[in-house]
Protein backbone atom coordinates (compact mmCIF):
# COMPACT_ATOMS: atom_id res chain seq x y z
CA UNK A 1 0.00 0.00 0.00
CA UNK A 2 1.46 3.49 -1.19
CA UNK A 3 1.71 6.01 1.56
CA UNK A 4 -1.45 7.94 -0.57
CA UNK A 5 -3.63 5.16 0.04
CA UNK A 6 -2.62 4.89 3.37
CA UNK A 7 -4.07 8.13 4.05
CA UNK A 8 -7.10 7.44 1.99
CA UNK A 9 -7.72 4.11 4.49
CA UNK A 10 -7.09 5.88 7.54
CA UNK A 11 -9.61 8.68 6.81
CA UNK A 12 -12.15 6.21 5.94
CA UNK A 13 -11.57 4.12 8.79
CA UNK A 14 -12.07 7.49 11.19
CA UNK A 15 -15.39 8.48 9.09
CA UNK A 16 -16.40 5.23 9.91
CA UNK A 17 -15.76 5.36 13.80
CA UNK A 18 -17.06 8.64 13.50
CA UNK A 19 -20.65 7.59 12.36
CA UNK A 20 -20.47 4.73 15.27
CA UNK A 21 -20.35 7.30 18.40
CA UNK A 22 -23.45 8.09 19.66
CA UNK A 23 -24.36 11.54 18.65
CA UNK A 24 -25.82 12.20 22.05
CA UNK A 25 -21.89 12.24 23.32
CA UNK A 26 -20.36 13.35 19.92
CA UNK A 27 -19.91 16.58 21.37
CA UNK A 28 -16.45 15.77 23.85
CA UNK A 29 -17.00 19.85 25.12
CA UNK A 30 -20.06 20.25 27.00
CA UNK A 31 -20.70 23.96 26.05
CA UNK A 32 -22.08 24.56 22.54
CA UNK A 33 -19.37 27.11 21.14
CA UNK A 34 -20.37 30.58 21.36
CA UNK A 35 -21.67 33.15 18.69
CA UNK A 36 -20.24 36.43 19.01
CA UNK A 37 -22.61 39.30 19.04
CA UNK A 38 -21.29 42.88 18.58
CA UNK A 39 -22.76 45.59 20.76
CA UNK A 40 -25.48 48.03 19.45
CA UNK A 41 -28.25 49.98 20.09
CA UNK A 42 -31.49 49.41 18.64
CA UNK A 43 -35.32 50.08 20.14
CA UNK A 44 -36.88 47.60 22.56
CA UNK A 45 -40.31 46.74 23.33
CA UNK A 46 -39.40 47.31 26.90
CA UNK A 47 -38.20 50.59 27.38
CA UNK A 48 -35.66 51.32 30.06
CA UNK A 49 -37.68 54.01 31.04
CA UNK A 50 -40.11 56.47 29.99
CA UNK A 51 -39.41 58.46 26.84
CA UNK A 52 -36.12 56.29 26.36
CA UNK A 53 -37.28 53.48 23.79
CA UNK A 54 -33.38 52.46 23.14
CA UNK A 55 -31.45 50.45 24.47
CA UNK A 56 -27.68 49.80 24.19
CA UNK A 57 -26.31 46.32 24.63
CA UNK A 58 -22.73 46.08 25.07
CA UNK A 59 -20.90 42.91 23.26
CA UNK A 60 -21.45 39.42 23.90
CA UNK A 61 -21.57 35.49 23.56
CA UNK A 62 -24.11 33.17 22.71
CA UNK A 63 -24.63 29.53 22.80
CA UNK A 64 -25.16 28.53 19.23
CA UNK A 65 -27.70 26.57 20.02
CA UNK A 66 -30.22 25.50 23.30
CA UNK A 67 -28.46 23.53 25.85
CA UNK A 68 -29.53 19.89 25.07
CA UNK A 69 -30.68 17.32 27.61
CA UNK A 70 -27.43 15.30 26.99
CA UNK A 71 -25.38 18.92 28.05
CA UNK A 72 -27.60 19.28 31.28
CA UNK A 73 -27.56 15.54 31.92
CA UNK A 74 -23.47 15.85 31.91
CA UNK A 75 -24.17 19.08 34.19
CA UNK A 76 -26.51 17.03 36.36
CA UNK A 77 -23.64 13.79 36.88
CA UNK A 78 -20.92 16.91 37.75
CA UNK A 79 -23.51 18.60 40.65
CA UNK A 80 -25.70 16.24 41.96
CA UNK A 81 -27.52 18.59 43.75
CA UNK A 82 -29.55 19.18 41.02
CA UNK A 83 -30.73 15.57 40.35
CA UNK A 84 -34.37 16.49 40.61
CA UNK A 85 -34.38 13.40 43.38
CA UNK A 86 -31.44 15.57 45.51
CA UNK A 87 -32.35 19.52 44.70
CA UNK A 88 -33.63 22.07 46.93
CA UNK A 89 -37.63 22.36 46.49
CA UNK A 90 -37.13 26.00 46.70
CA UNK A 91 -35.33 26.20 43.59
CA UNK A 92 -37.20 23.79 41.42
CA UNK A 93 -40.53 22.64 41.78
CA UNK A 94 -42.23 19.47 41.48
CA UNK A 95 -41.78 18.94 37.28
CA UNK A 96 -38.30 19.91 37.17
CA UNK A 97 -36.65 17.10 34.65
CA UNK A 98 -39.49 15.17 35.17
CA UNK A 99 -39.26 14.62 31.37
CA UNK A 100 -36.48 11.93 32.35
CA UNK A 101 -37.16 8.60 32.78
CA UNK A 102 -34.18 8.50 35.37
CA UNK A 103 -33.00 11.23 38.05
CA UNK A 104 -29.69 11.54 35.68
CA UNK A 105 -30.22 11.00 32.53
CA UNK A 106 -32.44 11.42 29.41
CA UNK A 107 -34.04 8.50 27.44
CA UNK A 108 -32.31 7.20 24.58
CA UNK A 109 -32.28 9.04 21.36
CA UNK A 110 -33.37 12.68 23.56
CA UNK A 111 -30.35 13.87 24.29
CA UNK A 112 -29.89 16.33 21.24
CA UNK A 113 -33.62 17.82 21.55
CA UNK A 114 -33.81 21.26 24.02
CA UNK A 115 -33.51 20.17 27.92
CA UNK A 116 -37.07 21.74 29.28
CA UNK A 117 -38.56 21.01 32.46
CA UNK A 118 -35.28 23.44 34.35
CA UNK A 119 -36.45 26.27 36.71
CA UNK A 120 -34.47 29.50 36.20
CA UNK A 121 -31.74 28.62 39.24
CA UNK A 122 -31.08 25.46 37.74
CA UNK A 123 -30.43 27.31 34.34
CA UNK A 124 -28.07 29.74 36.06
CA UNK A 125 -26.62 26.96 38.15
CA UNK A 126 -25.55 25.55 34.77
CA UNK A 127 -24.51 28.70 33.21
CA UNK A 128 -21.96 29.13 35.99
CA UNK A 129 -20.85 26.11 35.85
CA UNK A 130 -20.11 27.31 32.22
CA UNK A 131 -17.91 30.15 33.42
CA UNK A 132 -21.07 31.55 31.58
CA UNK A 133 -24.49 33.04 32.56
CA UNK A 134 -28.10 33.33 30.94
CA UNK A 135 -28.55 36.26 28.46
CA UNK A 136 -30.07 38.88 29.66
CA UNK A 137 -33.67 40.25 27.93
CA UNK A 138 -31.83 43.17 25.85
CA UNK A 139 -28.96 40.35 24.68
CA UNK A 140 -31.61 37.95 23.63
CA UNK A 141 -34.04 40.38 21.73
CA UNK A 142 -31.16 41.91 20.38
CA UNK A 143 -30.51 38.13 18.98
CA UNK A 144 -34.38 37.44 18.35
CA UNK A 145 -34.32 40.45 15.72
CA UNK A 146 -31.94 39.48 13.47
CA UNK A 147 -33.20 36.98 10.20
CA UNK A 148 -30.58 35.01 8.39
CA UNK A 149 -29.02 38.23 6.43
CA UNK A 150 -30.27 41.17 8.89
CA UNK A 151 -29.54 42.25 11.93
CA UNK A 152 -32.64 43.69 12.33
CA UNK A 153 -34.98 42.13 10.60
CA UNK A 154 -38.44 43.18 12.41
CA UNK A 155 -39.73 45.57 10.35
CA UNK A 156 -39.92 42.82 7.19
CA UNK A 157 -43.21 41.74 7.15
CA UNK A 158 -42.47 38.18 6.11
CA UNK A 159 -39.83 37.93 8.60
CA UNK A 160 -42.70 38.62 11.21
CA UNK A 161 -44.63 35.92 9.54
CA UNK A 162 -42.52 33.31 9.84
CA UNK A 163 -42.01 33.37 13.46
CA UNK A 164 -46.08 33.93 14.38
CA UNK A 165 -46.19 30.69 11.64
CA UNK A 166 -44.68 28.72 14.62
CA UNK A 167 -46.75 30.16 17.60
CA UNK A 168 -49.70 28.85 15.17
CA UNK A 169 -48.47 25.64 15.02
CA UNK A 170 -49.97 23.14 16.78
CA UNK A 171 -46.65 22.27 19.34
CA UNK A 172 -45.36 18.82 18.45
CA UNK A 173 -45.57 15.70 20.67
CA UNK A 174 -41.75 15.59 20.47
CA UNK A 175 -39.35 18.55 20.77
CA UNK A 176 -37.27 19.12 17.45
CA UNK A 177 -33.31 18.20 18.25
CA UNK A 178 -31.83 21.32 18.55
CA UNK A 179 -29.88 23.03 15.45
CA UNK A 180 -32.42 22.07 12.50
CA UNK A 181 -33.10 25.58 11.89
CA UNK A 182 -31.48 27.80 9.88
CA UNK A 183 -28.58 30.18 11.67
CA UNK A 184 -29.45 33.31 11.87
CA UNK A 185 -27.40 36.63 11.31
CA UNK A 186 -25.18 35.62 14.27
CA UNK A 187 -24.58 32.01 13.46
CA UNK A 188 -27.39 31.32 16.50
CA UNK A 189 -29.93 29.49 15.60
CA UNK A 190 -33.23 28.62 17.22
CA UNK A 191 -34.25 31.52 18.66
CA UNK A 192 -37.57 31.28 17.16
CA UNK A 193 -39.41 28.06 16.28
CA UNK A 194 -38.31 25.52 19.13
CA UNK A 195 -38.59 26.88 23.16
CA UNK A 196 -39.10 29.42 25.19
CA UNK A 197 -35.69 30.01 26.65
CA UNK A 198 -34.85 31.68 30.63
CA UNK A 199 -33.13 35.51 30.63
CA UNK A 200 -30.49 36.30 33.67
CA UNK A 201 -32.89 39.50 34.49
CA UNK A 202 -36.16 37.70 34.87
CA UNK A 203 -37.05 39.59 37.79
CA UNK A 204 -36.83 42.52 35.74
CA UNK A 205 -39.48 41.39 33.42
CA UNK A 206 -42.63 42.97 35.32
CA UNK A 207 -41.48 46.27 36.81
CA UNK A 208 -42.57 49.72 35.51
CA UNK A 209 -39.94 51.57 34.12
CA UNK A 210 -41.57 54.87 36.22
CA UNK A 211 -40.13 54.46 39.54
CA UNK A 212 -42.06 56.97 41.11
CA UNK A 213 -44.94 54.57 40.83
CA UNK A 214 -42.80 52.88 43.79
CA UNK A 215 -43.47 55.91 45.87
CA UNK A 216 -46.99 55.41 46.34
CA UNK A 217 -47.61 52.48 49.36
CA UNK A 218 -50.93 51.44 47.90
CA UNK A 219 -49.69 50.39 45.12
CA UNK A 220 -46.20 49.08 46.02
CA UNK A 221 -46.42 45.70 44.43
CA UNK A 222 -46.32 46.23 40.70
CA UNK A 223 -49.38 44.34 39.48
CA UNK A 224 -49.06 41.87 36.13
CA UNK A 225 -49.23 43.37 32.72
CA UNK A 226 -50.94 46.41 34.24
CA UNK A 227 -47.00 47.49 35.22
CA UNK A 228 -45.93 46.66 31.78
CA UNK A 229 -45.37 49.85 29.36
CA UNK A 230 -44.87 47.70 25.86
CA UNK A 231 -43.69 49.38 22.98
CA UNK A 232 -43.87 48.11 19.10
CA UNK A 233 -47.42 46.28 20.38
CA UNK A 234 -47.15 45.24 16.30
CA UNK A 235 -44.36 43.16 17.38
CA UNK A 236 -46.68 40.19 19.02
CA UNK A 237 -44.27 37.49 19.16
CA UNK A 238 -41.93 39.32 21.32
CA UNK A 239 -44.80 40.33 23.21
CA UNK A 240 -45.65 36.45 23.58
CA UNK A 241 -41.90 35.73 25.17
CA UNK A 242 -42.27 38.10 27.50
CA UNK A 243 -45.52 37.69 28.79
CA UNK A 244 -44.31 33.70 29.10
CA UNK A 245 -41.47 35.16 31.15
CA UNK A 246 -43.56 37.47 33.25
CA UNK A 247 -45.49 34.47 34.22
CA UNK A 248 -42.50 32.25 35.53
CA UNK A 249 -41.63 32.48 38.95
CA UNK A 250 -37.85 31.23 39.61
CA UNK A 251 -38.22 27.69 40.51
CA UNK A 252 -41.24 26.73 37.57
CA UNK A 253 -40.37 25.07 34.80
CA UNK A 254 -42.37 23.75 32.00
CA UNK A 255 -42.23 21.53 29.01
CA UNK A 256 -41.14 24.16 26.50
CA UNK A 257 -38.74 26.57 28.57
CA UNK A 258 -35.63 25.67 28.23
CA UNK A 259 -32.42 28.22 27.93
CA UNK A 260 -29.03 28.85 26.79
CA UNK A 261 -25.90 30.41 27.85
CA UNK A 262 -23.80 34.04 27.17
CA UNK A 263 -21.22 35.70 28.17
CA UNK A 264 -19.51 39.06 27.71
CA UNK A 265 -17.53 39.21 24.75
CA UNK A 266 -14.11 38.01 25.83
CA UNK A 267 -14.54 35.24 27.95
CA UNK A 268 -16.17 35.24 31.69
CA UNK A 269 -18.86 36.13 33.12
CA UNK B 1 -5.33 42.98 68.00
CA UNK B 2 -8.42 43.91 66.29
CA UNK B 3 -7.09 43.65 62.91
CA UNK B 4 -6.17 40.13 63.92
CA UNK B 5 -9.75 39.21 65.01
CA UNK B 6 -10.97 40.46 62.05
CA UNK B 7 -8.43 38.20 59.88
CA UNK B 8 -9.89 35.22 61.83
CA UNK B 9 -13.19 36.01 61.20
CA UNK B 10 -12.61 36.45 57.28
CA UNK B 11 -11.37 33.54 56.90
CA UNK B 12 -13.72 31.46 58.77
CA UNK B 13 -16.09 33.45 56.49
CA UNK B 14 -13.89 31.83 53.26
CA UNK B 15 -13.42 28.60 55.26
CA UNK B 16 -17.17 28.09 55.44
CA UNK B 17 -18.96 30.11 52.89
CA UNK B 18 -21.74 27.04 52.33
CA UNK B 19 -24.47 28.23 54.16
CA UNK B 20 -26.85 25.33 53.49
CA UNK B 21 -27.02 22.13 56.18
CA UNK B 22 -28.69 18.67 55.73
CA UNK B 23 -30.98 18.98 57.95
CA UNK B 24 -32.62 22.36 56.56
CA UNK B 25 -36.19 21.86 55.30
CA UNK B 26 -36.49 21.68 51.43
CA UNK B 27 -37.70 24.84 51.41
CA UNK B 28 -35.42 26.32 53.23
CA UNK B 29 -33.83 29.74 51.16
CA UNK B 30 -30.72 28.73 53.58
CA UNK B 31 -29.68 26.21 50.66
CA UNK B 32 -28.70 28.55 48.97
CA UNK B 33 -25.19 29.71 48.97
CA UNK B 34 -24.69 33.41 49.42
CA UNK B 35 -21.39 35.75 50.04
CA UNK B 36 -22.62 38.66 51.65
CA UNK B 37 -20.77 41.67 53.34
CA UNK B 38 -22.49 43.85 56.20
CA UNK B 39 -22.20 47.43 57.35
CA UNK B 40 -18.96 46.69 59.18
CA UNK B 41 -17.53 44.81 56.31
CA UNK B 42 -18.29 41.46 57.82
CA UNK B 43 -18.33 38.50 55.54
CA UNK B 44 -21.99 36.39 55.96
CA UNK B 45 -24.49 34.34 54.30
CA UNK B 46 -28.37 34.75 54.05
CA UNK B 47 -28.09 32.08 57.33
CA UNK B 48 -26.46 35.01 59.27
CA UNK B 49 -29.52 34.58 61.72
CA UNK B 50 -30.27 31.67 61.48
CA UNK B 51 -32.42 30.24 64.46
CA UNK B 52 -33.79 33.36 65.14
CA UNK B 53 -36.97 34.29 62.93
CA UNK B 54 -35.84 36.83 60.10
CA UNK B 55 -37.50 40.10 58.32
CA UNK B 56 -35.89 39.71 54.95
CA UNK B 57 -36.24 42.93 52.41
CA UNK B 58 -34.58 44.19 50.10
CA UNK B 59 -33.83 48.02 49.10
CA UNK B 60 -31.09 50.33 48.34
CA UNK B 61 -29.72 53.21 50.33
CA UNK B 62 -29.66 56.34 47.86
CA UNK B 63 -33.23 55.52 47.23
CA UNK B 64 -35.75 58.56 48.27
CA UNK B 65 -39.27 57.21 47.64
CA UNK B 66 -39.64 53.37 49.27
CA UNK B 67 -36.80 52.86 51.46
CA UNK B 68 -37.24 55.03 54.03
CA UNK B 69 -41.26 53.79 54.61
CA UNK B 70 -39.38 50.08 54.69
CA UNK B 71 -37.48 51.19 57.61
CA UNK B 72 -40.46 52.74 59.22
CA UNK B 73 -42.69 49.49 58.32
CA UNK B 74 -39.80 46.88 59.96
CA UNK B 75 -39.76 49.21 63.21
CA UNK B 76 -43.91 49.51 63.28
CA UNK B 77 -44.01 45.36 63.11
CA UNK B 78 -41.24 45.17 66.11
CA UNK B 79 -43.35 47.89 67.76
CA UNK B 80 -46.18 45.29 67.34
CA UNK B 81 -44.71 42.76 68.83
CA UNK B 82 -43.74 41.55 72.92
CA UNK B 83 -40.57 42.84 74.36
CA UNK B 84 -39.24 38.80 74.12
CA UNK B 85 -40.41 38.14 71.04
CA UNK B 86 -38.74 41.61 70.09
CA UNK B 87 -35.74 40.39 71.46
CA UNK B 88 -36.13 37.13 69.51
CA UNK B 89 -36.99 39.10 65.85
CA UNK B 90 -33.81 39.74 63.45
CA UNK B 91 -33.69 42.10 60.14
CA UNK B 92 -31.76 41.45 57.17
CA UNK B 93 -31.77 44.06 54.58
CA UNK B 94 -30.08 43.42 51.67
CA UNK B 95 -29.24 45.97 49.01
CA UNK B 96 -30.60 45.67 45.38
CA UNK B 97 -27.52 48.59 44.60
CA UNK B 98 -24.20 46.74 45.05
CA UNK B 99 -21.99 49.32 43.30
CA UNK B 100 -23.14 52.25 45.66
CA UNK B 101 -24.03 50.41 48.73
CA UNK B 102 -20.53 49.94 50.00
CA UNK B 103 -20.53 48.69 53.82
CA UNK B 104 -19.44 52.28 54.34
CA UNK B 105 -22.40 53.19 52.90
CA UNK B 106 -24.39 50.92 54.42
CA UNK B 107 -23.11 51.95 57.82
CA UNK B 108 -23.77 55.56 57.24
CA UNK B 109 -27.15 54.73 56.89
CA UNK B 110 -27.33 52.35 60.11
CA UNK B 111 -26.34 55.90 62.03
CA UNK B 112 -28.55 58.40 59.97
CA UNK B 113 -31.77 56.25 60.58
CA UNK B 114 -30.82 55.20 64.13
CA UNK B 115 -30.63 51.36 63.31
CA UNK B 116 -29.19 48.39 66.26
CA UNK B 117 -26.73 46.46 64.26
CA UNK B 118 -26.46 43.95 66.82
CA UNK B 119 -30.33 43.05 65.61
CA UNK B 120 -30.15 44.53 62.28
CA UNK B 121 -27.81 43.66 59.47
CA UNK B 122 -27.69 45.44 56.07
CA UNK B 123 -25.87 44.13 53.80
CA UNK B 124 -24.71 43.98 49.93
CA UNK B 125 -23.96 41.29 47.86
CA UNK B 126 -22.90 40.86 44.00
CA UNK B 127 -25.10 41.39 40.91
CA UNK B 128 -25.54 37.55 40.56
CA UNK B 129 -26.25 37.19 44.12
CA UNK B 130 -29.04 39.80 44.69
CA UNK B 131 -30.71 38.60 41.64
CA UNK B 132 -30.71 35.02 43.50
CA UNK B 133 -31.87 36.28 46.70
CA UNK B 134 -34.31 38.49 44.75
CA UNK B 135 -35.99 35.56 42.67
CA UNK B 136 -36.25 33.47 46.04
CA UNK B 137 -37.99 36.10 47.64
CA UNK B 138 -39.86 36.89 44.55
CA UNK B 139 -38.94 40.60 43.95
CA UNK B 140 -39.09 42.21 40.66
CA UNK B 141 -36.64 44.93 40.16
CA UNK B 142 -34.74 46.84 37.44
CA UNK B 143 -32.22 49.26 37.21
CA UNK B 144 -33.28 52.55 35.40
CA UNK B 145 -30.88 54.65 33.57
CA UNK B 146 -31.27 57.39 36.02
CA UNK B 147 -29.06 54.95 38.56
CA UNK B 148 -32.14 54.36 40.09
CA UNK B 149 -34.42 51.21 40.86
CA UNK B 150 -37.90 50.67 40.28
CA UNK B 151 -38.18 47.51 42.66
CA UNK B 152 -41.78 46.02 44.14
CA UNK B 153 -41.13 45.94 47.88
CA UNK B 154 -41.72 42.67 49.71
CA UNK B 155 -40.81 41.81 53.18
CA UNK B 156 -40.11 37.93 54.06
CA UNK B 157 -40.67 36.57 57.58
CA UNK B 158 -38.04 33.64 57.09
CA UNK B 159 -38.71 30.52 59.99
CA UNK B 160 -35.38 29.93 62.35
CA UNK B 161 -34.48 27.54 59.56
CA UNK B 162 -35.24 29.85 56.44
CA UNK B 163 -38.09 28.92 55.11
CA UNK B 164 -40.75 32.08 54.34
CA UNK B 165 -43.23 32.24 56.65
CA UNK B 166 -45.13 34.65 55.46
CA UNK B 167 -44.74 37.87 53.40
CA UNK B 168 -45.95 41.15 53.01
CA UNK B 169 -45.49 43.89 50.44
CA UNK B 170 -47.44 46.42 52.97
CA UNK B 171 -45.67 49.73 53.88
CA UNK B 172 -46.35 52.31 56.24
CA UNK B 173 -48.08 50.10 59.33
CA UNK B 174 -47.69 46.30 60.38
CA UNK B 175 -48.93 43.55 58.06
CA UNK B 176 -51.24 41.62 60.23
CA UNK B 177 -49.67 38.08 58.38
CA UNK B 178 -46.07 38.78 59.31
CA UNK B 179 -47.20 39.68 62.54
CA UNK B 180 -49.34 36.18 63.08
CA UNK B 181 -46.22 34.40 61.92
CA UNK B 182 -43.97 36.22 64.49
CA UNK B 183 -46.73 35.63 67.25
CA UNK B 184 -46.97 31.65 66.83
Amino acid sequence: MNARAAVVYVALALLAAAALVDPDSARADSSPPRARVGGGTFTTVLPPAKDIKATTVRAFEMDRVPVTNADFARFVAAHPEWRRDRVARVFADAGYLSHWPAPDAPAAGRGRQPVTHVSWFAANAYCESQGARLPTWYEWEMVGAASADKADARADPAWRQSILDWYAKPAAQQLPDVGRNAPNFYGIRDVHGLIWEWVLDLGSMMVSADNREQGDPSVSRFCGSGALSFEEKENYAMLMRIATLSSMQASYSSSTMGFRCAADAGGGP
Amino acid sequence: MKRALLLVFTMCAIAAPLAARDSDPPASLYHLETALTNQDGTAHGLDVYRGHPVLVTLFYSSCQATCPLIVDTLRATERELSAAQRANLRVLMISIDPERDTPQALRELAQERHIDTARWTLARGDASTVRTVAALLNVQYRRLPSGEFSHSTVIALLSPQGEIQASSSTLGHADAALLAGLRK
